[in-house]
């Protein structure tokens, strides 16, 4: 073939390269399923490798043990820290607080955002639309660890917090639960405005226009028509907001002293006991697939 | 007393987010940046009665509708419901009901629910309300259909839903905006019979927008014929047909046969408009006699088109303009008729077919 290749005279070279491209292309379109195939081998395997990879390999150091004296890792696969995990009561406690964490910022979040996203979606001109999207975008566009040591800074004594509150004699959360709650609420607010506002933006004026026409005043409007048509995509950036509070450990170690999940994790690198960090691991990861399933559900996913 | 009344009733939209919207719309439709969208009209709807608002896009038919349901505020003038002047209420205090042009039903409530809207939110007790809910889908053929969710209705089902949506509710007036713009038309032709027949039933006053000139000749008792925001005629569907009061009305209303000035001195014997229905016009030999009490031009067949039932020839006159004949296929085929182009012929019509007409504003 090679030889057959060198025979052939130099100016017909680019032809015949160009037929056997032909070819090619002319036999992968013969093979849809191979076409596919050849497109989605990268990024499958990537994904498999990777990332469901590393959660079987994450699963497997679940199950080992660490030798208490030595330090070393037994690869004997057991449920024993599994059983940790329910009868420790901290393990129990640290749940529970990352996952009432992570609701009260949802919450706050859905809160908040709604009027923003109901401004920019149904009120503001398209110029402040504009606007808005990008102020909303900004913050996402700096360092997660400068807003977090920022906030560190305004909720701290003699933090900028404290000194705007001081004439009115009010003393601002400080550097506890409360604080976190309202640094997580900023961190995360601009993943739950994007989905709330395409999701109002998509909804036509002339069903608000048939509610009125019907008797239906604003309030009637917005619990029969607006509300139930924006909440899967409220859904939606709750998975933004809910998944984000429950991994988050760098800001809760900024903020508070309190441990949530990712801390105790993080504990456990040192120790090191990587088993015990690897089941602790599994916690948040099983809320949020339990989340994911109820967000499907309310129908989510055609939200976003 | 009337069932509507606008006066002076008069639109220009204002410099915010909405009315740049609405503007803009307006300015892409009619190529001029006029934010006047209606301009001082004036005019009285009979209760009970089918009154249809014809004109083109942009013609103002639309935003005036949506003066009456109170989506928009008048920038002048009043809007009168049997004699009560609601024109800075909102739509959810006036006694009208609307059938949007997109149907605008709530995707995320059953056929029913969609309905009974209407009725829940007035609080009315929930064994009337399946009543009349039952009556409605009853009235427009949809019984058990109650369950369906609007996205598996066809387009139109959604149709009816929306109008009985509307109807449910028995307001005095019922606006329909174009309702029947998005089937083809075959579903079309059968809704408008329908429409008719519902309005006629029930007695509410309809008042029906469309740009379509044979829906509004074939159900409307009354009609008005809207250009550049403003009334150009209102009457009867065949006055205004027989008698259109301007040259706009006659082009839209119809086809535009129309005889200016020196063309009309040629044909006619006087200067002015006139326009002349196409299927008034006879063809004949060039050489045939015309009789006193007619009216005769000899031209050249330009084009000829069947269409079925008629064959539509454009003829160019001699004295320089252009009119449309249509012939009834009635004894001679469409291939003997395709035959005629360019061939030398003498129109002949009536003289009371020449209907003399206002030139309309540019």
């Amino acid at each position: 073939m090679t030889s057959g290749t060198r025979a052939t005279p130099p100016e017909l070279t680019p032809a015949l390269a160009g037929s056997a491209r032909r070819r090619l292309a002319a036999a992968l379109h013969r093979r849809p399923r191979l076409r596919l195939g050849l497109l989605l081998a990268g990024p499958a395997g990537w994904l498999v490798i990777a990332y469901l990879g590393s959660l079987a390999i994450l699963f497997l150091n679940a199950g080992w043990s660490r030798d208490p004296f030595t330090g070393l890792v037994h690869r004997d696969w057991t449920l024993a820290n599994f059983g940790q995990l329910v009868t420790n009561p901290l393990y129990r406690t640290v749940a529970l607080r990352t996952v009432g964490m992570a609701i009260a910022v949802t919450v706050t979040c859905a809160l908040l955002a709604f009027p923003i996203a109901y401004y920019m979606a149904r009120v503001a001109s398209p110029r402040v639309r504009g606007l808005l999207v990008v102020a909303v975008l900004m913050p996402l566009w700096s360092s997660y660890l400068i807003k977090a040591y920022s906030w560190r800074q305004i909720l701290s004594n003699d933090g900028v917090l404290n000194w705007a509150l001081s004439p009115l004699g009010i003393h601002g959360p400080g550097l506890n639960e409360v604080g976190l709650w309202l640094v997580l609420t900023y961190l995360w607010l601009p993943y739950m405005i994007l989905p709330v506002f395409a999701g109002l933006e998509r909804i036509p004026t002339s069903l608000l226009e048939a509610s009125a026409d019907l008797g239906g005043r604003g309030l009637m409007t917005f619990r029969r028509v607006i509300l139930p048509l924006v909440f899967p995509a409220l859904v939606a950036g709750s998975i933004f907001t809910f998944s984000l509070t429950l991994g988050d450990y760098i800001a809760p170690s900024l903020i508070t002293t309190t441990q949530f999940i990712g801390n105790v994790i993080l504990a456990n690198f040192g120790v090191p006991n990587l088993p015990l960090a690897a089941t602790l691991s599994l916690v948040p990861l099983v809320i949020v697939t339990i989340y994911l399933l109820i967000a499907r559900r309310l129908g989510a996913f055609e939200a976003l | 007393m009337p069932a509507v009344r606008l006066e002076g009733l008069t639109k220009i939209f204002a410099n915010d987010a909405v009315g740049r919207r609405v503007a803009r719309t307006i300015a892409a439709a009619t190529g001029a940046p006029s934010l006047t969208a209606v301009d001082h009209i004036d005019l009285d709807v009979r209760d009970g009665e089918f009154f249809s608002m014809l004109g083109p896009s942009g013609s103002g038919k639309t935003t005036t509708l949506r003066m009456i349901a109170g989506f928009e505020l008048p920038t002048e003038g009043r809007v009168l419901l049997h004699g009560v002047d609601v024109s800075t209420q909102p739509p959810f205090q006036r006694d009208v009901n609307t059938v949007f042009q997109d149907y605008a039903l709530f995707p995320h409530m059953s056929v029913s629910d969609n309905v009974a809207y209407g009725l829940v939110v007035r609080k009315v007790p929930k064994t009337e309300r399946v009543r009349r809910v039952g009556e409605a889908l009853d009235m427009v053929r949809l019984t058990g259909f109650d369950k369906r969710r609007p996205s598996q209705l066809s387009g139109g089902q959604r149709q009816r839903v929306a109008l009985a949506r509307a109807l449910v509710n028995r307001p005095r007036v019922l606006l329909l905006d174009e309702p029947l713009g998005a089937l083809d038309l075959k579903l079309r032709e059968e809704m408008q019979i329908e429409l008719k027949a519902i309005q006629q039933q029930v007695g509410i006053t309809f008042i029906y927008v469309t740009h379509d000139q044979e829906e509004a000749l074939t159900m409307s008792d009354r009609l008005a014929v809207f250009n550049r925001g403003r009334i150009e005629q209102v009457g009867a569907p065949a006055e205004v047909y027989e008698r259109p009061a301007t040259a706009f009305v006659a082009g839209f209303v119809g086809t535009s046969n129309l005889l200016r000035d020196d063309v009309a001195r040629a044909v006619v014997g006087q200067g002015g408009t006139f326009t002349v229905r196409p299927e008034k016009i006879r063809l004949a030999e060039p050489e045939d006699p015309v009789g006193s009490d007619e009216t005769s031009a000899l031209g050249r067949i330009r084009s000829v088109v069947y269409l079925g039932p008629d064959t539509r020839f454009v003829v160019t006159l001699d004295a320089g303009a252009e009119l449309v004949v249509t012939q009834q296929n009635l004894v001679t085929s469409s291939m003997d008729a395709l035959a005629l182009e360019g061939k030398a012929v003498r129109l002949i019509w009536k003289r009371t077919h020449n209907y003399r007409v206002a030139d309309s504003a540019a």
